[in-house]
């Protein structure tokens, strides 16, 4: 248990031995080296009722997960879920028994969904075993990196 | 003669392969194929030319829920291996870090993933509707689990602080303690929640299952034991291949493990519970007993209660590991590579987790051979579904299909180690 809990959390969820769907986890790792170390930023591996703890009482969150939605690959998708559902098609390709779109309907329905939640999620291609992401894909993730700086900036 | 189709995404909803085909024709079941798709395949050629020391981080990476119990059983194959006993205080701080893991694991499946089942919801998200303050519970007993595993597993999420040998750092004993109130609450509401799933409404259903778990001369079983059967099996892990073989079966991408000598297996909450009832601790045992169990556990539909009863157990023995903690001397012992051969096999929350590794002089990995629950109880699955289709054919087909993907979540089957998605197509002819 954390006793304190910074206001911004970013939680980067996958994983990095299915290919594409590590991406939001590499997203999270490069914004740790740009952002500073007030704004929590956290690994995760999707499972959903781990976000619910992970982004407890915190006043604005970035979720950032693969999806696997028939977009083409590369494609940045973005829901203020404040506003809107995250359709269930998206962010659910690998553990996600319990998944991110189904942990923010939870948070929702218990009236817990912290004031700001973004969801990006970045369509990959390839989600099989192994390491690395496609370039396509690692070049979406230079402009979620640019634009979550910069979102949060204002 | 009419043939219908059923297709459901239950897990994702995306095409992609199917995993569980059922096929009838008439008043029969003609067909019924569980497919899952196995990663640690992958991860077995991954750890090939590693060193020893990166194993249990890398099988950590192998699923998202039990990243614990890939850890314990590559440590302790490395331990075997290379002839290492690890002291008192630190075994028990990894059985510690286990039952932070069954609590966390144990909670969501009863209460995100199975109670749904059986209170005739759709999924959780539903049921927190009606039933908030019971949702509520269940996340706060995970995330005591998860307070456990975040502590000692040194972050949150992903634990990095296990090592072969031992941790690399232990935390302070106040950190320990602190744990302690919360793990008394947790041990109330587990009992609670062993109440609650009692009253379910429960299929009458039963086999006679070859119930497969460790078994420890004094311990309800995490980290070690010889691996006993209910028909006769004792022998130490390290004969485990001599007795168990990976079949491939033409269905599925995954090998089915079954026992030589005989055929399917269970491994997971009913087996450990029905192979070791008498080393829980008396707590449990009377949770268990309240709810009406024997000391035997034949109903994989009753899974929901057993986990319920080892949530009890685990938060149980969580404070007992607490309240007798000694700081160890240091957080590891040394290791010296040898050429060897290590095995290992603990109690992931879904049943045992058998890994074994080959090493050279330098600890490098020759070869490693990972075999996780879901892919050993993938035969026994389908033979529930053998028997429970048959029994219930009358049943409309959405309820059907609804009670089939049911009787495959009493596996409580670990969907980043077994497959991708579950799908179910059931086919009437």
């Amino acid at each position: 248990m954390t006793p304190e809990r910074p206001s911004i959390v970013i939680i980067g969820v996958g994983n990095e031995y299915r290919s594409d769907d590590g991406v939001g986890v590499v997203i999270a790792r490069r914004l740790k080296a740009q952002l500073p170390t007030e704004i929590k930023i956290l690994e995760g591996s999707g499972e959903g009722a781990s976000l619910l703890e992970a982004w407890q009482g915190a006043t604005s969150v970035v979720v950032l997960d693969a999806a696997h939605s028939g977009a083409p690959p590369g494609t940045v998708h973005r829901f203020d879920a404040s506003t809107e559902a995250i359709p269930s098609a998206f962010l659910n390709y690998s553990t996600h028994a319990f998944s991110v779109a189904e942990a923010v309907e939870l948070s929702r329905v218990l009236h817990e969904l912290p004031p700001h939640l973004i969801v990006y999620g970045i369509e990959g291609s390839n989600f099989e075993a192994g390491v690395g992401l496609s370039p396509v894909v690692e070049d979406a993730v230079k402009l979620v990196v640019a634009r979550v700086v910069s979102e949060l900036r204002h | 003669m009419k043939s219908r189709t059923i297709k459901v995404d239950y897990l994702a909803r995306v095409e992609g392969e199917c995993a569980l085909l059922v096929k009838m024709k008439g008043q029969q079941v003609t067909d019924v194929k569980l497919k899952v798709f196995e990663p640690p395949r992958f991860f077995e050629a991954f750890l090939r030319g590693r060193r020893f020391n990166e194993a249990p981080d890398i099988t950590a990476r192998i699923c998202g829920i039990c990243p614990v119990a890939y850890q314990m059983s590559a440590c302790h194959a490395m331990e075997d291996a290379f002839g290492v006993k690890i002291p008192d205080p630190i075994r028990a701080l990894r059985r510690l870090l286990y039952c932070g893991e069954w609590i966390e694991s144990h909670a969501l499946h009863v209460y995100l993933l199975h109670a749904p089942d059986f209170l005739g919801y759709e999924d959780a998200i539903r049921m927190a509707k009606d039933h908030p303050l019971e949702v509520q519970r269940g996340l706060r007993l995970k995330k005591a689990g998860n307070a456990i595993v975040n502590l000692l597993g040194g972050r949150e999420i992903h634990p990095i602080n296990v090592r072969v040998g031992g941790f690399y750092k232990i935390p302070k004993q106040a950190e320990f303690s602190a744990l302690a109130e919360e793990l008394k609450w947790a041990r109330d509401a587990a009992i609670e929640t062993v109440r609650w799933v009692a009253t379910f409404p429960i299929p009458d259903f039963k086999r006679d299952y070859e119930f497969v778990a460790l078994r420890h001369p004094d311990e309800y079983p995490f980290n070690e034991g010889r691996l006993v059967s209910s028909k006769g099996l004792d022998i130490p892990v390290r004969e485990y291949e001599q007795h168990f073989v990976e079949e491939h079966v033409a269905h599925s991408n995954a090998l089915q493990s079954v026992l030589k000598e005989r055929d399917a297996y269970l491994v997971g909450p009913l087996a450990r519970y029905s192979l070791n009832f008498d080393r829980l601790s008396p707590v449990a045992q009377e949770a268990a007993r309240s709810a009406g169990l024997d000391s035997v556990c034949q109903n994989p539909f009753q899974s929901i209660i057993v986990r319920s009863v080892e949530t009890v157990y685990a938060c149980d023995e969580a404070l007992r590991i607490i309240g007798d903690f000694k700081m160890p001397d240091k957080a590891w012992v040394d290791v010296e590579p040898r050429v060897s051969t290590g095995y290992g096999c603990t109690e992931a929350p879904r049943g045992i987790i058998y890994h074994r590794y080959r090493l050279d002089d330098r600890g490098v990995i020759l070869d490693a051979k990972i075999v996780p629950p879901t892919s050993q109880n993938q035969k026994t699955i389908e033979g529930d579904l053998w028997q429970y289709v048959p029994a219930n054919i009358e049943m409309q087909k959405d309820r059907l299909q609804w009670r089939c993907e049911a009787a495959v979540r009493n596996y409580d089957p670990c969907i980043s180690c077994a497959t991708h998605f579950l799908k179910l197509q059931i086919e009437r002819e």
